[in-house]
Parts: C-alpha cells; sequence; structure tokens
C-alpha cells in the first residue's frame, strides 16, 4: 500500500460517521431507516453494533460503502473514511474503495458465494479487480495464500471446486480471504457466523481476529448477540429502530448497562445468561440459583433467562417421576450413493443412542449439525423408522404401533421445528392452524375447538384477533408462538423441539424461552430439546446428552455437564459460549 | 460423461420402436385407398393397381407391412413415396432447408430474447421495459399466421426488403423474414423469462458480494448476473428448437418453403406410410437428440448437477 501521505495515527479515527441518515424510497414517500448515527473508530480497533433485526444496524454498514439495495440512500450526515468523504462518491469512485480499502463479509456462507463459479475463480477475480496482483500465476499463488491465511489448509486443491462442496464454514473463510485479499484497512463484518454452529463460529472469529490483528485491519462487526458484540469488540453500539441508543467500552455497557433497550438485550442474551449462572453455582457449594443475587427489573420483565432459569429450577419436581421417554440402543443407518465408482456407502446417523426423560423434565440433545441430534428426533416422532433399538413412550414400545393406536401417539406428543416461516401453510388463517389437529383427531365441535383455540392463543401470549391473519402478517416470534399453540393443541405429554429456538433474535428467543418454561411448569410438560447452543441449554434443561458423530459422548445433568465437563468436546463446546473473558457484575 | 450419453443413446430406441409402430399403425388405418385416391377420378387398370399393391406391400397385413418397412430402415432404405422417389432423396432435399430455418430463427430468437430481456430485467419499472413487456404481450397472443401475414405485407409489399416467398433453393436470405416470423412467439416468451431471471438474479446476496468485493457493474453483469441468469433460459431455448422445427409447417406453409412442414403434410393426406414415418422418425430422432443435449447443457451451465460418473 502507498499510503504514506495519508497513514492513519493512532490520534485520527479511520472511520468517523456523524449524524447519518438513510432512509428507503417508497410509494409513500422515504422511510428513515438509519437516523443520526455517529460512530468513530480508531485504526486497527473493533467496534461492534448490536440490536435486533430491523434496528439499522446492517444498513449502517451498508451505507458506508453504498451497499444499500436499489430503494435506499443517504438522505444526510457525512461518512469520513481515512480522510475521503465516503457519502459524497460516485458509484465508479466507489468501486476502488470496496474491496481495496474496506473489505467486506457478508452474513450468510449459503447465499453469498455465486454457486456456478469455482472458489479459485472468485477470489482471483477479486485479486485482479482490487490491482493485488496481475498475471494468471502470480493472481493464483496470491489466492492460496489468501485462503490459506483464512484457515483453508488444502487451499491449493480446492480451488477448482464449487461452492456446494464446501461446508458452511470453510465457505466463511472462503468470505473472509475474499474479505481480506487486498489488506483492506477496515473490514465490515455483518453477522459473519450468525448462519453457523457455535463451535464452528469461535474458530472462524479466532482466526478473524488474529489476522485482523496481524494485518492491523479494522473491523466494524455487526451482530445480534451481546456477549457475542462484547467478547469481540473494544467499543460496543447499541442501536434501536434506526437510532443509537448507548455506546462506548464494551465491558462497561456489560456490567453496567444504562438505556433500558440495552439492559432488555442483556438480560435476553443466553450466553451472558449462561455465564452467569455458571459463575453463580461456581462460587457457591449449594448451586442454588438464588444466590445469584439477581433482581429482575420491569424493564426485562418477560425476557429474563435468568428468571427463567430459575423458574424452572423452582418447579423441578422433588421426587424421582417415572420416565416419559425411554430410548435404548437406537440405530439410524441410511444408505448413500458414493462419490467414486460404483460405490455406495453406509452413513450411520445414530449409533446406539440410549437415554431416558423423566416426566415433566427437559433433556436437551446437543451437537454441532450433522451430529445425528435431529435423526434421533425424528425417530422419537416416528416420522423415521430406526434400524435398531428401541423406544419407549411411557413404558410402551412405538415400534409395532399402525393405525389408531399410532394416531393416538402422535396426540400425546407434538413437534416443534426450527423455521417459523416454512412450518406453517401460508395458505391457512392462524386459527384453522392452531385447530388442525383437533380436526385432525376428531376432537370437540366448532365451537368447541374454538374456545381452544382462543384459551392457546391466550396460553402463548397472543392476541385473540390473530385468530383471522395469516402467517405472512405475523413476525417470526409470533409465528414460533403459533407452531407452540399448535403443538400444544391436543394437550400433549411430551413436546420435541428440534431448534425451536435458533432461527430467532435474542430478545425473540428469550421471551419463547420464558413462554416454554411457564408453560412447563403450568402444564408439566416433558421437553425433548434439540440444539446446537449449550447457551441456551443451561437456561432450559434440567439433563444434557452431547452428541457427536451420531453417538452420545456425554450425558449427564445439566450443572454436571456445565462444572465438571468429562469429555474434551463437551469443554469444545462449553468454550465456544461468547462472553467467557468478561467479568460480569454479578 | 461417455456412459451417460451411451446410456442415453441407448434409451432412445426403445422410444424409436414404439413411436414408429404408433405412427405406421395410425396411418395405416386412415380411412380409404391411398392408391385409388392416387387416381383421382380415372378408373385405374386392375392389373397396374395389382402390381402397385406388390410394390408397396399394400396387399400384406399390417404387422408385415410394418416390419419390411422396419428391414429396410436398417440397411439404410427408407422406401419409396408413390411418385417413385426413395423417401431418403426427399429427406435429403427438405430436412436442411427446415433446420436451416429453425438455427435461423433459434439464433434471432437467442439473441434477441437475452439482449432485450437483460436490458429490461436490469431496467426493471423504466419506459423500455415498460414497452418490452407490452410488446411481447402482442407477440404472444397473436397466432402464428397473422404474424406471417403482417410481415409479408410490411416488409415484403411495403418496404419491399424481403420476397413474400421463398425462391427455389431457398437461400439464407430469403429465410430471413420467414424465421423472424417463426422466431416471433418464442422470442417474446424469451425476452420475459429472462427478464424474470435477471431480475432474480441481480437481487441475490452474492451479486451483492461482488459489488462489496470491489468488482465493477461492467464485470458483474455478464459474469455474476447474465450467467446465472442464462441457466433457465438456454434451457428453455434448447428445447424450443424443437419446437421450431415442427412449427415451421404453418411458416412454410405461408412462405412457401420447400422444407419438411409442407413436404409432410401432403404425404400425410396422400396417406403415404413409409413417407410420413420417416419423416417422423427423423424428428423423434431430433428431438431426443435436442433433449439430451439440453441436458448435458444444464450440467455445464450449473456445477451443482454436474453428472456423477
Amino acid at each position: 500500500m502507498s499510503d504514506s501521505s495519508t497513514r492513519s495515527t493512532g490520534t485520527t479515527p479511520l472511520l468517523e460517521i456523524k449524524n447519518l441518515e438513510v432512509g428507503f424510497q417508497s410509494t409513500n414517500g422515504i422511510v428513515p431507516a438509519v437516523r443520526g448515527v455517529d460512530l468513530t473508530l480508531m485504526p486497527g480497533q473493533t467496534l461492534a453494533i448490536v440490536g435486533e433485526s430491523g434496528s439499522g444496524k446492517s444498513t449502517t454498514a451498508h451505507a458506508i460503502i453504498n451497499l444499500l439495495p436499489g430503494a435506499g440512500r443517504i438522505t444526510g450526515g457525512s461518512i469520513m473514511f481515512d480522510g475521503k468523504e465516503l457519502s459524497s462518491y460516485s458509484e465508479k469512485q466507489m468501486e476502488d474503495i470496496r474491496g481495496r480499502e474496506i473489505g467486506f463479509v457478508p452474513q450468510d456462507p449459503m447465499s453469498n458465494l455465486n454457486p456456478v463459479w469455482s472458489v479459485g475463480f472468485q477470489v482471483e477475480e477479486t485479486i485482479r479487480a482490487n490491482g493485488v496482483a496481475t498475471g494468471r500465476k502470480e493472481v493464483r499463488a496470491h489466492a492460496i495464500q489468501v485462503l490459506k491465511e483464512a484457515g483453508l489448509a488444502d487451499a491449493d486443491k480446492r480451488l477448482k471446486q464449487f461452492p456446494h462442496q464446501f461446508s458452511g464454514g470453510m465457505r466463511q473463510r472462503v468470505l473472509i480471504g475474499i474479505g481480506l485479499s487486498s489488506r483492506p484497512k477496515l473490514l465490515i463484518a455483518d453477522e459473519p457466523t450468525s448462519a453457523l454452529d457455535v463451535t464452528v463460529q469461535r474458530r472462524i472469529l479466532d482466526h478473524l481476529e488474529t489476522l485482523t490483528r496481524d494485518i492491523g485491519t479494522a473491523v466494524l462487526f455487526i451482530t445480534h448477540d451481546l456477549g457475542l458484540a462484547a467478547e469481540r469488540a473494544e467499543q460496543l453500539v447499541v442501536m434501536y429502530k434506526g437510532r443509537i441508543v448507548e455506546a462506548g467500552p464494551s465491558k462497561e455497557i456489560l456490567q453496567n448497562p444504562v438505556h433500558p433497550y440495552t439492559q432488555r438485550l442483556v438480560a435476553a442474551a443466553p450466553s451472558l445468561a449462561s455465564r452467569r449462572i455458571q459463575s453463580a453455582t461456581a462460587q457457591s457449594e449449594t448451586h442454588s440459583l438464588s444466590d445469584l443475587d439477581y433482581a429482575p427489573t420491569k424493564v426485562t420483565e418477560g425476557l429474563d433467562l435468568i428468571a427463567a432459569a430459575e423458574e424452572r429450577v423452582e418447579s423441578r419436581p422433588v421426587t424421582k417421576r417415572p420416565d416419559a421417554i425411554v430410548v435404548k440402543d437406537l440405530t439410524k443407518v441410511y444408505k448413500i450413493r458414493g462419490q467414486g465408482k460404483g460405490s455406495s456407502g453406509e452413513l450411520v446417523a445414530a449409533d446406539k443412542v440410549s437415554f431416558a426423560v423423566e416426566k415433566g423434565t427437559t433433556t436437551a440433545l446437543v451437537g454441532e449439525s450433522g451430529s445425528g441430534k435431529s435423526t434421533v428426533a425424528k425417530m422419537i416422532l416416528r416420522l423415521e423408522n430406526p434400524t435398531s433399538g428401541q423406544i419407549l413412550i411411557d413404558g410402551t414400545d412405538v415400534a409395532p404401533l399402525k393405525g389408531k393406536p399410532l394416531l393416538d401417539l402422535r396426540r400425546r406428543m407434538q413437534p416443534v421445528f426450527q423455521d417459523p416461516y416454512g412450518s406453517l401453510d401460508p395458505l391457512r388463517n392462524i386459527g384453522n392452524t392452531i385447530a388442525e389437529p383437533l380436526q385432525v383427531h376428531d376432537v370437540g365441535d366448532r365451537t368447541a375447538r374454538r374456545d381452544r383455540v382462543l384459551e392457546l392463543l391466550g396460553q402463548v401470549s397472543l392476541p385473540q384477533s390473530l385468530i383471522t391473519r395469516y402467517p405472512n402478517e405475523l413476525s417470526g416470534g409470533q409465528r414460533q408462538r403459533v407452531a407452540i399453540a399448535r403443538a400444544l393443541a391436543l394437550k400433549p405429554d411430551i413436546v420435541v423441539l428440534d431448534e425451536a429456538v435458533s432461527a430467532l433474535d435474542v430478545l425473540v428467543q428469550a421471551q419463547i424461552l420464558q413462554l416454554l418454561a411457564e408453560l412447563q411448569s403450568e402444564l408439566e410438560l416433558t421437553y425433548l430439546f434439540i440444539t446446537h447452543d449449550l447457551a441456551v441449554v443451561r437456561v432450559i434443561a434440567d439433563n444434557v446428552c452431547v452428541m457427536q458423530q451420531g453417538r452420545i459422548v456425554e450425558a449427564a445433568s445439566t450443572d454436571a455437564v456445565f462444572d465438571n465437563p468429562k469429555e474434551q468436546y463437551t469443554r469444545e463446546l462449553l468454550n465456544a459460549i461468547p462472553g467467557a473473558g468478561i467479568i460480569l457484575g454479578v | 460423461m461417455a456412459g451417460y450419453i451411451l446410456r442415453r443413446l441407448l434409451q432412445a430406441i426403445p422410444v424409436l420402436l414404439g413411436t414408429t409402430f404408433l405412427i405406421y399403425f395410425m396411418v395405416f388405418a386412415m380411412p380409404g385407398d391411398p392408391l385409388l385416391a392416387l387416381f383421382g377420378d380415372k378408373t385405374p387398370n386392375p392389373a397396374l393397381l395389382e402390381r402397385l399393391r406388390q410394390e408397396y406391400h399394400l396387399d400384406q397385413p399390417f404387422i408385415v407391412q410394418y416390419f419390411l418397412y422396419l428391414g429396410g430402415i436398417f440397411r439404410g432404405d427408407f422406401g419409396t413415396s408413390f411418385s417413385g422417389e426413395a423417401v431418403s432423396d426427399i429427406l435429403a432435399r427438405t430436412f436442411p432447408v427446415t433446420i436451416r430455418l429453425a438455427i435461423l430463427a433459434l439464433i434471432i430468437e437467442f439473441v434477441g430474447g437475452v439482449l432485450i430481456g437483460l436490458y429490461s430485467g436490469l431496467r426493471k419499472g423504466k419506459l423500455f421495459d415498460g414497452t418490452a413487456l407490452i410488446v411481447s404481450l402482442v407477440f404472444i397472443s397473436l397466432p402464428i399466421f397473422v404474424i406471417a401475414f403482417v410481415g409479408q405485407y410490411v416488409f415484403g409489399i411495403q418496404l419491399g426488403w424481403a420476397r413474400t416467398t421463398v425462391s427455389t433453393g431457398a437461400p439464407i436470405q430469403d429465410l430471413i423474414l420467414p424465421a423472424f416470423v417463426l422466431a416471433s412467439i418464442s422470442l417474446a416468451q424469451l425476452i420475459r423469462l429472462t427478464r424474470a431471471s435477471v431480475i432474480e438474479t441481480a437481487g441475490l446476496d452474492f451479486v451483492r458480494t461482488a459489488y462489496g468485493k470491489g468488482l465493477s457493474r461492467r464485470r458483474i453483469i455478464p459474469v455474476h448476473i447474465l450467467r446465472n441468469s442464462l441457466i433457465p433460459v438456454v434451457t428453455y431455448a434448447a428445447t424450443d428448437f424443437g419446437v421450431l422445427l415442427v412449427g415451421a409447417t404453418v411458416t412454410e406453409g405461408i412462405f412457401n418453403v420447400p422444407g419438411v412442414g409442407r413436404t409432410l403434410y401432403q404425404a400425410i393426406i396422400r396417406g403415404e406410410g413409409p413417407t410420413v414415418v420417416s419423416f417422423v422418425t427423423v424428428m423423434v430422432l431430433i428431438y431426443l437428440v435436442v433433449n439430451l443435449v439440453v441436458d448435458l447443457l444444464y450440467g455445464l451451465l450449473d456445477p451443482r448437477i454436474r453428472y456423477v460418473k
């Protein structure tokens, strides 16, 4: 880089945004998305913008390098980057800034690489466009170097491969490599790991941190997880409805959040809640949550995870109850078509899985994607047939059940799935959606069903007026509530929650977790909770089964797993919870 | 790859046997005596009639006729038309003309459709886009013979840029107007398909990332937007080649093109079994090859579905 004249010193900011306004052109005039944002980023530093979806955090980041979608434009304020006023730059001038001086790492690694070009091609075109290297051989060598730095050890062999041949984590490494390929002064990372497993997230963010420190790149980090933000950035900016509500050094904000919204975010972040519970139980011999000395406030009502955890522990039955679910040596083998000539292999998705869930308690199945946790859930729900092994529900072997007895079994066992968008029929209104299980199982008459639907809407804290609305008119959190109401319609004993909160924003996630805890103590439900996130497990589960490659590697009570993990793999999962190094004001 | 192509070609054998049998049977089942119809109002000489019957195997039962014909094909003999000309000669005379017309139409369809569709898609909601949408809708709603007559009237008679009918030998310059007419409806469809595909692709995440990594618009449009948008477009256009060959019947009739359509039409009217079946067989073959090419193109365009083995 030949920037000796404009080289930033420690005292002048690399990026200084003043009173930034961004709006989206609509038929009714301009809808503001960012209203008067100020932020300052020093060279080599990391700043995180935190907020829920729709808070304007991504829009602010995109405005810096003018990646706003068609209808969006900057309507006021200034963006000074390295002595240049970016808000007045033309598209042509901006091309020279993007990639060269400001790198960009997008959110979803699955959709941000072009599926029809090889990975090497997409790295090489970036290097060529930014003038980092010229000539076939140099460009290729540089691409390999960039990918190796990003953590792809066998980059030279994989250049010719296409994105679909890479895992999500590997694709994100490629995108990070692309973002840093021309040693930019600033890297904008827009939720770079939200779509990934926690362990992969940790490895990638660790790597990104080392890499940017070595190059001296400043990072603007966008995330909805306050714990993650505080762990990764020196400075925090909390955004809400297009405005900055709180800004300052990460640790100060975390220990002493001033604005009510920040307080809610702190209360809702599972990573922080699990850390707090952890430090409280570790300090006291009695392992009691009441030692936490934590007072829920009005602000955090309804989404306080520590309160939810307390409630769960208090409602936990003292005496041993019968097992609702018993799984013995459950095995599922899939036949797969091989890549090579005529080879067909077998994939053992679940390998002699055994565990039991006591009535009225929550057991979490935890593991990375591909660990077989969802396969086990599907077999318990009888959506897949086991290759071998036994499933007992309330002592009854479910394998031979057919017809009417199977239908009765399904009535007592209901699923809630991850994607609240995909699991509701868009052509059915909310009332009919919730009433459907009642119709299928022929429960009650029309008025009785309607009454039950209204009762259920109340139970999941949704207004009764939603009964005639359609799924597309609801928010993600509301949809997941509808899915839960539908699952509860038949008064089941067991609810299988397959990543039921993973796709939600932290605040919504906290509300749903709280709701689940309340419903459990009210209705004596048994939960089988499938997740990749141990932080969530800490606040919701009584027992944990850690799965890896189809096997249960560790199974114990939640406290035991967190206090005294026996397996290396469990320790890795625990370490992956963001916020490890943060001293909290407990 | 070679194995895949071989397997697909082997699959073509039962398809060919089935179609030829079906067509042969339908021509056989047509009412009336094809030979008597040949003589018109004149009373034919019974001895001559008998000789012709034997010569064309019309005295044999249907199944024997079919296998005699099939055996001939394997020896490269497609039979003889009632006019005494070898069917293989008729095929060799007419198919090149129609294929030339169809290829010309395909080029017009593809180049025009992609260029106009791309420009429309990139300028969504602007004047050009609106005009293209309306004009293409007009073409889609019109029957092809109306477009042909208007084309003949405007370009042939009023402007005098082209001949209204094709002269013998069917030179390329005479085929341009018929090719435009033949391509018009597919061209309109392709404009709309390309436009929709471009709009969808331009909104995808990897396009934004491409801007984010510093690429210029001049590079992003062909490399990331157009390239991805072409997957459905090329598939449509290639499949359409078969349709253009058959659809040529009407256009060839109007412009008097000495191609497959006109000849086949006359053969059907006269009930000439071997001629009709031979033409249809070749058409089915072309369809199968086009379909195979489409499938191979698909794999070439989209690496995600590249064939294993």
